[in-house]
């Protein structure tokens, strides 16, 4: 326990410099079309090639329409009701906490989040000041010395033109799908790191640091490009419920992998997954995508999923370098009326490429899980080996799991398996337990974390242990 | 005076109103051993259940206190880190979760009850290392998922070592003798037997007689249709040993 509070207020420490409040508010009129898409770009100060790839992204989106294969049951977006830019509203949100949905509060208490950062993320207006001669400086200078950029998606645009020139759409295109290319067009903020040939990044870049990653909005675009030989770990996400007035999320995360190079991304989604009825809760739609563009690279995705009212999200890998491995470690729970179909794509493209998915799926109250995976094998792809392995776990009889593996393999050599199993937690295990002492909360926190262990062993130690107190809290009053 | 376990007319039914307790008297005091026999639905597992607070049993009438208090207004985990300690018929597996880990936390959580400090992972190492030699068991159990891939004979041997570790006050033995050979019996017995303490009351249920031979009870109660029909000491198992239950029900 001592370690846990030392990392819980380590991590707060970060949070303490990770807001800025100099945002000039301004905001684009409601409505969808060219000239929100100029409006933006405009607005960000761009050059003329980045407003011309919006523009091309907003035709592509314009021909496009929302996909319908996922199993979920989304309410209709009005995508021209919404406004596209806009900054910060600081009188739009709760006034006080007094205001704040008072689940939402007792869950801050229980992970632990200091009372100061409370408001801040359950969207109340404040203006909060905060130390401005920070950590975050200090790991800027830091990360300076070893050559690696590390800064805001918009800052990148202004002094690393090129690099941002060469990467961006290189893995996700524009018209990649619906959201994808409605972010391209209207993308608001996000983050962009670039690690030299050969730097094994000394710490794990964390959006706790990174000054602006809390407002970069609901169009967040990350580029992550590893050069040759290089190690990157990042972190993305908080475990702390964070509220945001805009429903609908659709983010896009590219990496690239060159020769030798390795990239971990680690997130903890806990968005506002809605209220027990599945009011007001977050529409996630992410688009996130490694290419293991060199031979001998590495890309693996750690997520843990439990907010959010829907996600709709495949991490995957484009495993094109000769030797190069893809992982995709993933827990996603859906408690109450929460809907979750996520999963991976493993695309083989070069020779002796190997992937490992597992996926662990928690369905509790009325929620809705589905596993969807996609391994792909080309011709070309000599000796490729694929290990799945999807279990879903059941809480309750009301809930409900859904595992879809598509396969397509193309090459004889390929070996590719598959392994699922859908478990439910059982009374016996639950009283074993509390006969041993463990209260009901603890002893359904204990199964769940022993169902996760594969997956949690795969995150960075501090992101571990916020992870596992996380997935308790989620369950909640989910056994009666 | 009142006994350290005092259980008065208990009647109770299971979820679909079947009664199968129907009236049960028993006083356990420390440092007794206690064996309860009966045939196969006579309510010996039932009453295990009851007295640890397992959900899906309606009381419908008399009293259990356990070192004077209420023990049916307890939830089965106050039980349990009041000392009440159950070792399972049928053990339950936990994927995933450490056996040595689950051990911490119970011992943690007892421990917190009785106002004792919390261990860390190096002090609990420490006893576990104690408990082990104690109980002639080795260490391989310590490291794999609760219960997951255990033979009969480890399940039952790791319930008897979380016995050791939790110390509890009043000890109840499930059928700890089903599905074990006859190598396997002497070693749990055994470690029974260790825990026999002046402050520990132990009730071991058991179908046969096989057990007693092993671990020496100083009384022995004879369960049929929920009620205990005859109570006497060790002799009364040989006796029933011999006789069979039928002839003993028919009798009573």
């Amino acid at each position: 326990m001592d370690t846990l509070d030392a990392l819980r207020s380590g991590a707060s420490e970060g949070y303490k410099y990770g807001f800025v409040t100099d945002i000039e508010s301004e905001q684009a009129p409601p409505g969808l079309n060219e000239e929100t898409v100029r409006f933006i770009s405009a607005k960000k100060g761009e050059p003329e090639w980045l407003l011309a790839w919006r523009l091309d992204a907003f035709r592509h989106w314009q021909t496009m329409s929302e996909p319908h294969w996922a199993k979920l049951r989304v309410a209709p977006i009005d995508y021209q009701a919404a406004s596209y830019y806009s900054a910060p509203k600081p009188k739009s949100g709760p006034k006080s906490l007094d205001e704040v949905d008072p689940e939402l509060l007792k869950t801050y208490e229980k992970l632990g989040v200091p009372l100061a950062e409370r408001a801040a993320l359950a969207g109340v207006a404040v203006d909060a000041v905060f130390d401005s001669v920070s950590v975050a400086t200090t790991f800027k200078e830091t990360l300076a010395e070893l050559g690696i950029i590390f800064c805001s998606f918009g800052e990148a645009v202004r002094e690393h033109p090129d690099l941002v020139r060469k990467y961006l759409g290189s893995v996700v295109p524009q018209g990649d799908n619906f959201f994808a290319a409605l972010n391209s067009a209207v993308f608001s903020d996000g983050s962009f790191a670039y690690i030299p040939p050969g730097v094994r990044c000394p710490m794990e870049l964390s959006t706790y640091f990174r000054i602006n990653a809390a407002k970069s909005g609901q169009f967040e675009r990350t580029l992550l490009v590893a050069d040759k030989g290089s190690y990157v770990s990042y972190l993305e996400g908080c475990t702390a419920p964070q509220r945001d007035e805009n429903q609908l999320h659709a983010a896009v995360v590219e990496l690239v992998a060159l020769e030798g190079a390795e990239i971990k991304y680690s997130t903890v989604q806990n968005w506002y997954p809605g209220d027990a009825e599945g009011k007001g809760g977050i529409y996630n739609f992410v688009t996130k995508r490694g290419a293991c563009r060199g031979a001998n690279s590495k890309i693996s995705w750690t997520q843990v999923e439990t907010g959010s009212a829907i996600t709709w999200k495949y991490p995957s890998c484009i495993l094109e370098g000769d030797n190069s491995v893809g992982e995709f470690y993933s827990v996603a729970i859906t408690n109450n009326l929460q809907q979750a179909d996520t999963g991976t794509k493993m695309i083989h493209l070069g020779r002796n490429t190997r992937s490992t998915i597992i996926s662990k799926g928690i369905s509790a109250g009325r929620g809705q899980n589905t596993y969807r995976g996609l391994v792909r094998v080309q011709p070309k792809a000599q000796n490729a080996r694929n290990y799945t392995q999807c279990d879903s776990l059941l809480i309750g009889s009301k809930c409900g799991a859904h595992t879809v593996p598509y396969m397509e393999v193309r090459n004889s050599t390929a070996r590719v398996e598959h392994e699922a199993t859908t478990s439910k937690i059982s009374d016996d295990q639950l009283f074993y337990c509390r006969q041993r002492g463990l209260s009901q909360e603890d002893a359904l926190s204990l199964i769940v974390n022993g169902f996760c262990k594969e997956v949690l062993k795969e995150l960075p130690m501090e992101f571990a242990v916020e992870a596992q107190k996380l997935l308790a809290v989620s369950l909640e009053g989910s056994v009666g | 005076m009142t006994s350290f376990l005092e259980i008065k007319n208990l009647h109770a039914r299971v979820a679909d109103g079947r009664e199968i307790l129907r009236g049960i008297d028993l006083s356990v005091n420390t440092g007794e051993v206690h064996a309860i026999m009966g045939p196969n639905g006579s309510g010996k597992s039932t009453l295990a259940s009851v007295l640890t607070g397992k959900p899906g049993y309606e009381v419908t009438q008399g009293s259990v206190h356990y070192e004077g208090r209420d023990l049916l207004a307890l939830a089965a985990d106050e039980r349990a880190r009041e000392g009440i300690f159950l070792a399972f018929q049928y053990p339950v597996e936990i994927p995933g979760v450490n056996n040595m880990y689950f051990l911490r936390a119970a011992l943690n959580a007892v421990r917190k009850q009785r106002g004792e400090k919390e261990l860390d992972a190096g002090q609990f190492l420490k006893i576990v290392r104690e408990k082990l030699k104690l109980l002639e068991i080795g260490e391989d159990l310590l490291q794999r998922a609760v219960n997951v891939g255990f033979s009969g004979g480890e399940k039952k041997r790791n319930e008897i070592f979380q016995m050791a570790m939790l110390e509890p006050k009043l000890a109840i033995l499930d059928e700890t003798d089903s599905g074990l050979d006859i190598d396997a019996l002497r070693v749990v017995a055994s470690g029974v037997n260790r825990l026999r303490d002046p402050k520990r009351a132990i009730v071991v249920i058991t179908h046969y007689q096989r057990l007693l031979d092993y671990i020496v009870p100083d009384f022995v109660h004879v369960l049929n249709d929920g009620r205990i029909v005859r109570s006497g000491d060790k002799s009364l198992a040989v006796e029933l040993e011999k006789r069979g239950y039928a002839d003993f029900v028919r009798a009573a």
